[in-house]
């Protein structure tokens, strides 16, 4: 267009399209230059941003509210060949019962088998938390940037494929891991995630390699970490945070996709 | 990102615009459930819309059929302001007169196709474009539409706050 040429009419679209933040470059300045000489207009679009304020300051909240287990469970397919969508719905259903049920029942009833190396989980996974989230410097052995290395590293000393989960979703980046020792002398892999304020959570991940088990989710609380924690085959997996930064209906969530990426 | 995780994502926008659209939180999930079971068992079908090569468009478009549906069988779907809504620590406080009681009251008077197009651009900040995919009319319906929900918002809005031009004078 040549700095010359009347601009084109104003119309009402262009007035509703300032409102909503839509109109480009040398276009807005003119709606912008027109507006100042009509009080009237400038008045409808200003109420028409107001609306759209007000409407996400009305209803902005439920982005952030935890979903309901029966959304996530119609969010998964429903085949009945597709043995992952059982474990899912199976999962999602567990959780809301496991949060309640293994508070309850945490480190004071023995669960046959799986119970002596599943107690010890919990405690185990927010130690290994409560001593590397602080580090400012060295968080990690291996970062980010090297996932590949991280992954095959840590799938090689633990005995098993593993691959860090993405939590970019849930609004947490992968920092990278680290390998920690783990009773009786096993190894154990710990990943670190970090939100944009600053706030961390641990992946701890332990090969019990005491056969297939499976179970389901429990929390624990470890002095001022809310871990979630659960048997499947041969890992045992810890997901930590701090009480006081993390809901435990967020870390659930949290847990359920970190469970949805280990079990493609 | 798979597909069934980019639908995922979209969950809490699609719970956002229900609950907006109906006004009440149950109901609000009940339309975001029959959407989601819709998206999946056709998800292999979904052409993308919308500019951000997400599913967003697509699922908007399955829930305002769904909604549709509904009007057109007589379930009941109007709109019903639920009560913990003005509770929220979200409330505005001196900015403006306006509560979000007097909101979801104003809203509740717009005619759903009207509330519709209001919600699609304000709130879940559709383009045009994108918004007369979804709605399935044309661009010039939109913008009308849009005007005639805006003027109408306004005015209950003003009303509402008592000290507005349309202020009753007895």
């Amino acid at each position: 267009m040549n700095s010359q040429s009347v601009p084109a009419p104003i119309g009402e679209d262009d007035l509703h399209a300032q409102a909503d933040g839509r109109l480009a470059g040398p276009r807005r300045g003119e709606v912008d230059h027109w507006l100042a000489s009509h009080p009237q207009e400038a008045g409808q679009v200003a109420a028409w941003r107001a609306q759209n304020a007000l409407l996400h300051r009305a209803y902005d909240n439920l982005l952030d509210a935890p979903l309901p287990a029966r959304l996530l469970g119609a969010s998964r397919p429903a085949r009945a060949a597709n043995h992952w969508s059982w474990r899912i719905a199976a999962v999602v259903s567990w959780l809301a019962l496991g949060a309640v049920i293994g508070y309850w029942l945490r480190g004071d009833v023995g669960f046959s088998s799986n119970s002596r190396s599943l107690a010890s989980l919990p405690r185990q996974a927010a130690i290994a938390h409560a001593v590397y989230t602080p580090e400012v410097r060295h968080p990690v052995e291996v970062g980010a940037e090297q996932e590949a290395h991280l992954s095959a590293w840590l799938s090689k000393r633990l005995g098993a494929p593993l691959k860090p989960p993405h939590l970019e979703n849930a609004g947490y980046a992968l920092i990278g891991g680290r390998l920690l020792p783990g009773e009786g002398g096993g190894a154990v892999a710990q990943f670190m995630y970090q939100a944009a304020n600053g706030q961390r959570l641990t992946l701890y991940v332990r090969n019990d390699a005491s056969g297939s088990s499976e179970t389901a989710f429990r929390t624990a609380q470890e002095g001022g970490i809310r871990v979630f924690y659960w048997l499947d085959g041969r890992f045992g997996y810890a997901l930590s945070g701090e009480s006081a930064a993390i809901n435990s209906a967020d870390l659930l969530r949290i847990a359920t996709l970190v469970y949805r990426q280990l079990n493609p | 990102m798979h597909s069934r995780d980019s639908i995922v994502a979209e969950i809490p926008r699609l719970r956002r615009y229900a609950h907006a659209l109906l006004g009440e939180a149950n109901r609000a999930d009940d339309l975001v459930q029959d959407t989601l079971e819709r998206a999946l068992s056709r998800w292999r079908l979904w052409q993308p819309l919308g500019s951000h090569g997400t599913p967003r468009a697509w699922l908007f478009a399955i829930m305002h059929n769904l909604f549709i549906n509904q009007l057109k069988a007589g379930k009941a779907v109007e709109f019903r302001p639920d009560d913990e809504l003005p509770d929220l620590p979200t409330r505005p406080t001196q900015d403006d007169g306006l509560g979000l009681r007097d909101l979801t009251r104003a809203l509740a008077t717009l005619a759903d196709d009207q509330r519709e197009i209001l919600l699609l651009i304000g709130l879940e900040e559709l383009s045009y474009q994108e918004a007369a995919k979804v709605l399935s009319i044309p661009l010039g319906t939109v913008m009308s539409r849009l005007s005639r929900a805006r003027a109408r918002l306004r005015g209950v809005l003003e009303e509402e706050a008592g000290g507005g031009i349309l202020k009753v004078i007895k």
